[in-house]
């Protein structure tokens, strides 16, 4: 049901100890990333049927944005995911777990095949992402709002032992309702965590509608701001403009970064994208077909 | 009148000792450094203190994340804070997650005083015991509280324990060794059981004491460690003793006399006496006045034993 990756990993024993080198751990494949953007979609409305529940549209808005990450920025080393050297990607948006598992599987951390297991009972896969669960998971969230707050404190960390990796918290527009991402924010700027850099998926709607109707977030660039971020904006589905802003977030001094990722919500199936229906349904058999054709 | 000694001193001070010992030792306060006494550990070591300001749910967020990676965070603040405010926090980036956090409360209980009903932590244990994962300990004086804070740095896993805001009479001697999960033997006696936590202990004694001039002979013990709760003691007190009274400046639900009755319950029904906060808040006044007028000393205590001996089998 699911393709093998064609992704090889640096097994270099030295990285296990030291990431001064800023390739260890680094993926390279000779894949074109558009092309493993659609394999995951795949695997995840695949999963997620397959579980028969789940949340279809805020893994599909991510998809570009872990896939550079875990492709091209991120050092770690999937036989190791405890490897000391590894930069902490923290995934707050804890619904959106099918695009972690999904691309942890396609990095070797677990079988693909487990895929299938998501949400069932004894699964290594629970349907919130659980550090305690899944190897490679770094946050359990599932409770909004949290993610940022653990990822400081991930940062903090990092400087107090002076190591080369970052942190990379991937947050929902969404969760921005909640007061803990500002107090997060607040503190990630007192404490000048440069060695941190934030993405918003902001694909404008959450669970019971568009945010705009909801509880209005906007506008999150000036927000962040005027917290005391660099604050970069993107289309979160353009690869090269994903890529660019993550190593720009390096370059910045004194102060965290937050890339304001613009997604669609369930982009890539037609009739997901922009639909509130698809926040938290998984499709059926039929509705499944059609995805996967789309996406073939 | 023995030695009173403030536990959150002692609290304070040895974070410090901890400090100078394991480099993975880190604080956090919520603004309320100068109450807790990690005021001492920030002027030792400023950069392993981490201010949050008034953020009590990013406080245990960014405990959480510190412990992912190898530290040991001791949060700090005031009881009401560092349960109900970020309970959710706590629930799941602590303890579902299994993190190496230790938070540890001050001015828990009535014995805040004048500050009020909303300053005085009474269902905090409640909270944090019902939480997989979480080992929960309240000591009794500042002795015990040494031990406790060393205890717990070395346990992996998460932690809670609740300290006073007052001074605390010294009930134990030097000799005294805590152990994570054992209740410790403060007075040998057959005709009843008091089991009693924090700024119970005391008054449990005092009340042991004048029961033993009329001829009843109490067993004391101090059940510091809420979770893993030591249940071959309660056993053997129910067994050898027959009759039960806790005591605890907690709301009777949730707490040290719940998690007795429950264990009776199930394994050798026991009359007992719960010497609690029976389902109120606080209010204003003056710490004696208010544990005199909420039922928590040790004349109460002694009435208890009394009450309670009458319905021994």
């Amino acid at each position: 049901m699911y393709n093998d990756g064609i992704v090889n990993v640096s097994n270099n024993p030295e990285n296990k100890t030291s990431a001064a080198n800023s390739n260890a751990g680094v993926f390279s494949s000779s894949e074109d990333l558009a092309a493993v953007c659609k394999r995951l979609r795949r695997d995840i409305v695949t999963m997620i049927a397959q579980a028969g529940s789940g949340h279809p549209g805020g893994s599909l808005s991510a998809v570009e944005i872990v896939v550079t990450l875990y492709w091209k920025v991120l050092h770690h080393q999937p036989a190791d995911p405890a490897w000391q050297g590894r930069d902490r990607f923290i995934l707050s948006k804890g619904h959106a777990a099918p695009v972690l598992y999904a691309a942890l599987a396609e990095c070797g951390y677990f079988p693909k095949a487990e895929l299938d297991t998501l949400r069932k009972i004894d699964s290594r896969l629970q349907g919130h992402a659980d550090r305690t669960a899944t190897p490679g998971v770094e946050m359990s969230s599932g409770s909004l709002g949290q993610g940022l707050s653990f990822a400081v404190g991930s940062a903090l960390a990092g400087r107090l032992d002076k190591a080369p990796w970052r942190v990379y918290a991937l947050l929902s527009d969404g969760e921005c309702d909640e007061g803990q991402t500002w107090e997060a924010a607040m503190s990630a700027a007192m404490f000048k965590l440069d060695n941190l850099t934030a993405i918003v998926d902001n694909n404008g709607i959450q669970l019971s509608g568009f945010n705009k109707d909801i509880m209005n977030v906007d506008p999150l660039t000036k927000k962040f701001d005027s917290f005391g971020w660099h604050v970069i904006e993107i289309d979160g589905h353009d690869l090269k403009q994903v890529l660019d802003a993550l190593n720009q977030a390096k370059t910045i001094k004194g102060k965290p970064t937050v890339i304001i990722a613009h997604t669609i919500k369930g982009k890539g199936v037609s009739f997901m994208e922009n639909n509130v229906d698809f926040h938290g349904k998984a499709p059926n058999a039929e509705q499944l077909e059609l995805a996967l054709k789309e996406l073939a | 009148m023995p030695e009173e000694v403030a536990p959150r001193e002692v609290f304070g001070k040895t974070l410090v000792e901890l400090g100078k010992e394991n480099p993975d030792i880190v604080v956090l306060d919520a603004d309320l450094s100068p109450s807790t006494m990690t005021k001492y550990f920030m002027a030792e070591f400023p950069e392993r203190f981490i201010e949050v300001g008034i953020a009590e749910a990013n406080m245990i967020g960014i405990a959480a994340g510190l412990a992912a990676n190898g530290k040991i965070p001791f949060a700090s603040t005031f009881a009401v804070f560092a349960t109900s405010r970020c309970f959710d926090q706590i629930r799941v980036s602590v303890a579902q997650s299994k993190l190496n956090v230790k938070i540890v409360s001050t001015h828990s209980g009535l014995s805040v005083g004048e500050d009020g009903a909303s300053h005085q932590a009474l269902e905090d244990l409640a909270l944090v015991c019902s939480l997989p994962n979480f080992t929960v300990i309240v000591p009794a004086d500042g002795v015990e509280t040494a031990q406790v804070i060393r205890a717990v740095a070395a346990h992996n896993g998460p932690c809670y324990v609740r300290l006073i805001r007052g001074k605390s009479p010294i009930v134990f001697d030097d000799n005294y060794i805590f152990q994570i999960g054992k209740a410790a033997l403060m007075r040998q006696g057959n005709d009843a059981t008091i089991m009693a936590i924090s700024t119970m202990v005391a008054p449990a004694l005092e009340a042991a004491d004048a029961l033993a001039s009329e001829g009843i002979k109490c067993r004391v013990l101090n059940m510091s460690t809420l979770k893993p709760i030591d249940i071959d003691a309660i056993l053997k007190a129910a067994k050898e003793t027959g009759a039960i009274v806790t005591a605890e400046e907690h709301q009777e639900h949730g707490g040290l006399g719940n998690t007795v009755a429950r264990i009776l319950a199930g394994q050798h029904p026991t009359p007992m006496e719960l010497v609690a906060v029976k389902d109120k808040f606080g209010m204003s006044g003056k710490p004696a006045e208010l544990l005199e007028r909420y039922g928590l000393t040790a004349k109460d205590i002694a009435a208890a034993v009394k009450k309670v001996i009458k319905r021994k089998v």
